[in-house]
């Protein structure tokens, strides 16, 4: 006597389970052609047991996820190695990496990006080679050999013609990028070809040298910020790995994939998409970076310090400069660091600790308001109402 | 109802603020004016420093003031009458800012009232959600300083710049304490509160002191040396200072001497009172002892690691505690701790005398504290402690009576907390049963080594004793080892076995095909099984004999179906599951071991299957009983077989040298080619890459590859009759790779992730040609370890071995960092009563833990398997 999807829907509406669960049941319901009777019996039993797998109120939850990412970092590398796949480009990865996250560092040491691309490129190597040359920023001593000619009071530029062929860029395009950039006399000789003659505006050996350290320093093409993008094929598409990363850049760029874009810089995404992806960015590549060093961990804990550190809508640091030097509590800010300076600032805007946390009660010596210490027993005398 | 316990006060909440001059005239209980301490006699002189009425230090006096003794007497303030006003160093930034931010004719903020209004009313929400002001007040600061002129009297600010360490400039001309705290004190209350603070505990004039609080003796206290002679504290030292250039600051004023030296005797009082409070400020040179040692006064006193936050309050020592050097005992239980006698005997624990124990407290007291089980004190009805000596303790015994308390020895089967540094996690604090033993160390089961990072190298570990039922209670139900075989980091049995346990499991269960009735007995003795199953089958003169899997199967509970691949799993391409011929594939039905061998996959601490499943649904206790069973089974087992290694076993036959000799020379061969071809500029460097670090690369992925296949080539020729290949296969000890170096070939050293390349100029060693790119230049090392290493060989090995310790030590503080940090951010996270995660303000972090609510230790049952076998068990259909 099997029910009808609809049934089942209204009996799994509103079930106090988390929605995994009730997605898997509705599925297995249909499967197993369960009758109404069989399914109330499935959700009762499953009730049960959901309320017996749940965390016990006042179980300090906090600490057990702090010991539980801080306890193997003892077991991890310090070394910075070489992404998994692409050989070519080197990530830090271990403690070094996990400490870059819980900092909430703006930048992280090796930036990385991985782009997929839109079909009409993921398919076509040529394609994404363009594309990529179009991320990748070129400079001026990736094209042409530069000399500075003193006789002449001028630099002198000889573009190499294959590799500007190879990137696609034209001469002309690099003498605008260049007067735009250095804010000097650029021209394009006759003859010989290939060559960009560079004058300063006034004729002093300074500005000429001044001259031939600023022009390496222009972007010719692709991104600034990005030095280099492999191409390599994922499955049966190209994908594109970046060393260094300009999400918001590289999001303009026609042909990029924005659904599945990839930064591992947490500062770039909580920028570009909001709080939530910061959040997700967070699990993301901590998670990772513990399951590379085989470490398990399980996500809870890493989601409890992910939702800790953006829960007031910016990324904050676990530390001095974020979690816990904004803490309520003067002597649990006292007790982390810089003791002397929250004393100071406490007593002059007349601070009130309300004792409510951990460190707070252990100082004053009294049990501390969390697990065991949260409850209470009253005992009812007997003789007296 | 003749005695009501009063309630345990609790101290609700804790206000900060500043003290008054008038706040520290009224609780002075004397001005100090004199710097001398003590006159000829030795005797504190009156108003002097260590006045008899500033409290009591010395055993035996009775403070002057309040009648106590020391020990009872807290203490009592005096005060200096500074001559001129000082600046108090820590608050320079906000004396700074209020200057700048503040008319220099009329002390009022230089903001339209309008805007006061507004920004006073954005402090006080902030103040009621419960934010931090200080980011707004800079911001208000930062408004009030861009007005030119006085929006109240019209007068031009002029700009004020700050010297190091408490100048003053305005307009060039330095402005003195005085002109300062005038300027403070006309500010209006109204004002005050617009600058973050509360005119009621913080008026900004008392942030420059006119008169110095005098810290009681006994934060002070004087110690005598063994010469008799008195050596002073340095708050004492610093005060002595502060006193002396006040007196003679005054008698010059007061004598008319030329402002210039007025001017000096005020900067000088002024860095007496800034070291005084800080003796780090920057740009002020440190105070210092005669001996040259920096004086440590107040904010060293509570800064750092040591200081008075974190080292004393946050950091508290502790009674009843023990700490001795641990070594293993199988025969214990997990939940035991094994504890000497000696220590047994100094422990208490304090048991009031009820009727019902009467007699056996009575025999406790009687033994005294010699003779185990005694006690150590009592406590009489009135309240009195009283030491049990040999003399006294019948006498004591006969008098016990309902009501006392004995504070009797330690026993079998109380409570204690057992605990190993560093405490990283939870695990690292349990409870254990005392199991009292003769010898001087603590004895644990090998077991339990994991959750503590344990060894018997020499560890210490600690032991503290309850002192309450309601403690002994709490750990027990929370804290016993068995409550936390699984551990929260990743849900699977972190208690399980270890070394020689899963050594002796493989070896029981893989090989033991007849084991005779007497035998059978003998490996299962210990474990709680009374019966033997039905023999496997009977030998030529007709006697029964079972497999080492029945005799696993004993310990197995009933009801247990489980099966998986086992640690030894080949990794063939297709799975014959049950009929495995490496006998690797587990099959446990109703908790009968049907095939497979035993392992680290089973029973290990951190991946035991077996082990995580009886835990989960058979509960704790019976988890317990198995880990007990199976440490007392597999050091039996392993008793049986042996179990032994030696330099033999690395021993590989002629052939299999020479193959991995031919193998180690091709692939010189081929490196040397690469570098030719590298030198001739023919090779083709990787996309993005140098040609540097191409051949690089190239050469490490050769010589990684020969080292593999010198591995290979040695572990073909070592078979599972080898223990060090048995202990590596089951996982119980080492690697395949730790036995290949040992056998076959080292391999290439590295720092920092490439070839070793420091050393001299082209070159590593002098043996070397410079520029030699070749494999024995940089650090690859032929030789195995047991043929010996050459020199250079050993000394790139040493370059290597030392790059690991360095990194293990750098690692070690970077690590205990982040964990503090951590903590300190997480602690107070709760979860409650309406499944939320909360922090102390009762800012929701999280609406529901872990986005499904469920315990990280039962994480299982959030899986889309159990929803599976629910199904399953009302259908009886199945759905996957």
């Amino acid at each position: 006597m099997a029910i009808s999807e609809a049934t089942i829907d209204s009996m799994l509406k509103d079930l106090p389970l988390p929605e995994k669960m009730v997605s898997v049941l509705r599925e297995d319901a249909i499967k197993a052609k369960v009758s109404k009777k069989e399914l109330e019996e499935i959700i009762d039993r499953l009730l049960e047991e959901y309320e017996y797998a749940c965390v016990e109120p006042c179980e300090a939850v906090g600490v057990v996820s702090a010991q539980s990412i801080g306890e193997p970092g003892t077991q991890m590398t310090m070394r910075t190695f070489h992404y998994a796949g692409v050989a070519e480009i080197n990530v830090t990865l271990g403690l070094p990496r996990l400490i870059e996250i819980v900092d909430a560092r703006k930048e992280p040491s090796t930036p990385m990006m991985t782009i997929a691309l839109e079909e009409e490129f993921s398919n076509d190597r040529d394609n994404a080679r363009k594309l990529a040359w179009e991320i990748q920023s070129s400079h001026i001593e990736h094209l042409a050999d530069v000399t500075t000619d003193m006789a002449n009071m001028q630099l002198v530029i000889d573009l190499h013609e294959k590799t500007l062929i190879q990137r696609d860029i034209g001469i002309d395009d690099i003498a605008d990028k260049l007067r735009d950039g250095l804010g000097a006399t650029v021209h394009i000789p006759e003859i010989p070809d290939n060559q960009i003659v560079v004058r300063p505006n006034e004729p002093s050996y300074r500005e000429l040298l001044q001259l031939a350290k600023k022009v390496h320093e222009i972007t010719l093409k692709g991104i600034e910020g990005i030095k280099r993008v492999v191409i390599r094929k994922e499955g049966d598409e190209y994908t594109l790995y970046t060393e260094g990363s300009k999400l918001q850049k590289v999001l303009e760029i026609e042909g990029v994939d924005a659904t599945r874009i990839y930064t591992n810089n947490i500062g770039e995404i909580y920028s570009v998409f909001g709080i939530e992806a910061a959040r997700n960015a967070i699990i993301h590549e901590a998670s990772e970076t513990l399951r590379e060093q085989g470490l398990t961990v399980d996500a809870r804990h890493i989601m409890l310090v992910a939702d800790i550190m953006t829960c007031d809508g910016e990324v904050k640091q676990i530390g001095r400069h974020g979690i816990s030097g904004e803490k309520a509590s003067v002597f649990a800010r006292a007790a982390f660091e810089v003791t002397v300076n929250h004393l100071l600032d406490a007593g002059m805007r007349g601070d009130v600790d309300q004792l409510n946390g951990v460190t707070e009660n252990i100082i004053v010596g009294q049990p501390i308001k969390l697990g065991t210490g949260n409850v209470h027993l009253l005992a009812k005398r007997h003789g007296l109402d | 109802m003749d005695k009501i316990h009063s309630m345990p006060k609790r101290v609700g909440a804790i206000k900060f603020g500043l003290i008054s001059p008038r706040e520290v005239r009224k609780m002075s209980i004397t001005p100090i004016i004199t710097a001398d301490t003590y006159d000829d006699d030795g005797y504190p002189i009156d108003m002097g420093l260590m006045d008899l009425r500033l409290g009591v230090i010395d055993p035996g006096l009775k403070c002057k003031s309040c009648g106590s003794r020391a020990g009872e007497c807290p203490g009592h303030f005096g005060h200096i009458e500074l001559v001129a006003p000082v600046i108090h160093i820590g608050f320079n930034k906000i004396i700074r800012k209020i200057l700048r931010s503040t008319c220099r004719k009329c002390s009022k903020l230089l903001l339209e009232p309008a805007k006061k209004d507004e920004y006073l009313s954005q402090l006080n929400t902030l103040k009621e959600i419960g934010h931090l002001p200080e980011t707004y007040v800079n911001e208000i600061f930062k408004e009030a300083r861009k007005a030119k002129n006085c929006p109240y009297c019209g007068e031009e600010q002029l700009e004020i710049k700050f010297e190091k360490p408490s100048d003053y400039i305005e307009d060039g001309e330095k402005l003195t304490p005085t002109e300062i705290r005038d300027r403070l004190e006309n500010i209006t209350d109204d004002d005050v509160r617009v600058m973050g603070m509360n005119p009621e505990t913080a008026r900004p004039e008392w942030m420059i002191l006119t008169v110095l609080p005098v810290p009681p003796v006994t934060v002070r206290p004087s110690i005598t040396l063994e010469s008799g002679q008195r050596s002073e504290d340095d708050l004492t030292h610093k005060l002595v200072d502060i006193i002396r250039i006040n007196q003679r600051f005054q008698e010059n004023r007061e004598a008319g001497a030329p402002q210039l030296i007025i001017e000096d005797l005020w900067e000088l009082l002024q860095y007496h009172v800034t070291t005084y409070f800080d003796n780090e400020v920057s740009g002020v040179p440190p105070a210092r002892h005669r001996s040259g040692r920096p004086l440590k006064t107040l904010t060293q006193r509570l800064k750092g690691k040591e200081g008075r936050f974190r080292g004393s309050l946050s950091g508290k020592r502790v009674n009843f505690s023990a700490r001795t050097v641990v070594s293993p005992d199988p025969n214990l239980s997990i939940n035991e701790v094994g504890i000497p006698y000696e220590i047994a005997k100094h422990m208490t624990i304090p048991l009031k005398v009820i009727t019902s124990n009467i007699d056996i407290l009575k025999k406790y007291v009687s033994n005294g504290r010699l003779i185990y089980p005694g006690a150590n004190y009592v406590v009489r009805g009135d309240g009195k402690r009283v030491k049990i000596t040999e003399i006294n303790s019948e006498e004591l015994a006969e008098k016990l009576e309902i009501g006392w308390t004995v504070e009797r020895q330690l026993i079998d089967g109380d409570i204690v907390l057992f605990n190993r540094q560093p405490s990283l996690h939870k695990m690292s604090i349990m409870a254990h049963t005392v199991k009292v033993l003769p010898y001087k160390t603590f004895r644990l089961n090998p077991s339990v080594c994991p959750p503590y990072n344990a060894d018997f190298d020499g560890d210490e570990m600690n032991l503290h004793v309850l002192q309450n039922y309601e403690a002994m209670a709490e750990a027990k139900i929370l804290m016993q080892v068995q409550e936390n075989i699984l551990s929260p980091r990743f849900g699977g049995p972190i208690i399980g076995g270890i070394h020689d346990h899963i050594s002796g499991m493989f070896l029981l269960t893989r090989n033991e095909k007849n084991v005779n009735k007497n035998d059978a007995l003998e490996l299962l003795r210990k474990a709680e099984v009374r019966e033997l199953p039905e023999p496997m089958g009977y030998d030529e003169v007709g006697d029964p004999f079972w497999s080492g899997k029945q005799i696993f199967s004993q310990i197995l509970p009933k009801g247990l179906n489980l099966e998986f691949s086992a640690e030894v799993c080949m990794k063939c391409d297709t799975c014959k599951k049950k009929e495995c011929e490496h006998d690797s594939y587990v099959f446990i039905e109703d908790g009968e071991l049907i095939s497979g061998t035993i392992d680290e996959r089973a029973i290990g601490a951190f991946k035991g299957l077996v082990l995580d499943k009886i835990v989960k649904e058979f509960g704790t206790t019976r988890g317990s009983q198995f880990i007990d069973d199976v440490t007392k089974l597999a050091i039996r087992g392993i008793m049986r077989t042996g179990l032994s290694f030696g330099i033999s076993d690395e021993d590989i036959p002629k052939e299999a040298q020479v193959q991995i000799q031919k193998s180690l020379v091709t692939a010189e061969t081929e490196v040397s080619k690469l570098i030719a071809a590298y030198e001739a500029k023919e090779l083709d460097p990787f996309p993005g890459r140098t040609l540097d670090e191409t051949i690089e690369l190239s050469i490490m992925q050769k010589l990684g590859k020969a080292r593999d296949q010198a591995g290979n080539i040695a572990g073909n020729y070592l078979g599972l009759e080898n223990s060090a290949v048995i202990m590596a296969r089951s996982g119980a000890r080492g690697s395949m790779l730790n036995l290949t170096q040992m056998a076959g070939c080292v391999g290439q050293q590295a720092v920092r992730g490439e070839r070793i390349r420091r050393g001299y100029s082209g070159r590593t060693l002098p043996h070397f040609d410079k520029g030699d790119l070749g494999a024995h230049a940089h650090g690859f090392v032929k030789s195995s370890y047991k043929s010996g290493l050459n020199p250079t060989e050993y000394f790139f090995h040493a370059i290597g071995g030392r790059e690991g310790l360095v990194d293990t030590a750098v690692r070690t503080s970077q690590s205990g960092y982040l964990q503090r940090r951590l903590v300190n951010a997480l602690q107070d996270l709760e979860v409650q009563y309406d499944r939320t995660v909360r922090e102390t303000r009762g800012v929701i972090v999280q609406f529901k833990y872990g986005e499904d609510g469920i315990d990280s230790t039962k994480s299982d049952y959030g899986e889309p398997e159990f929803v599976h076998k629910v199904v399953k068990s009302v259908t009886g259909k199945e759905v996957v």
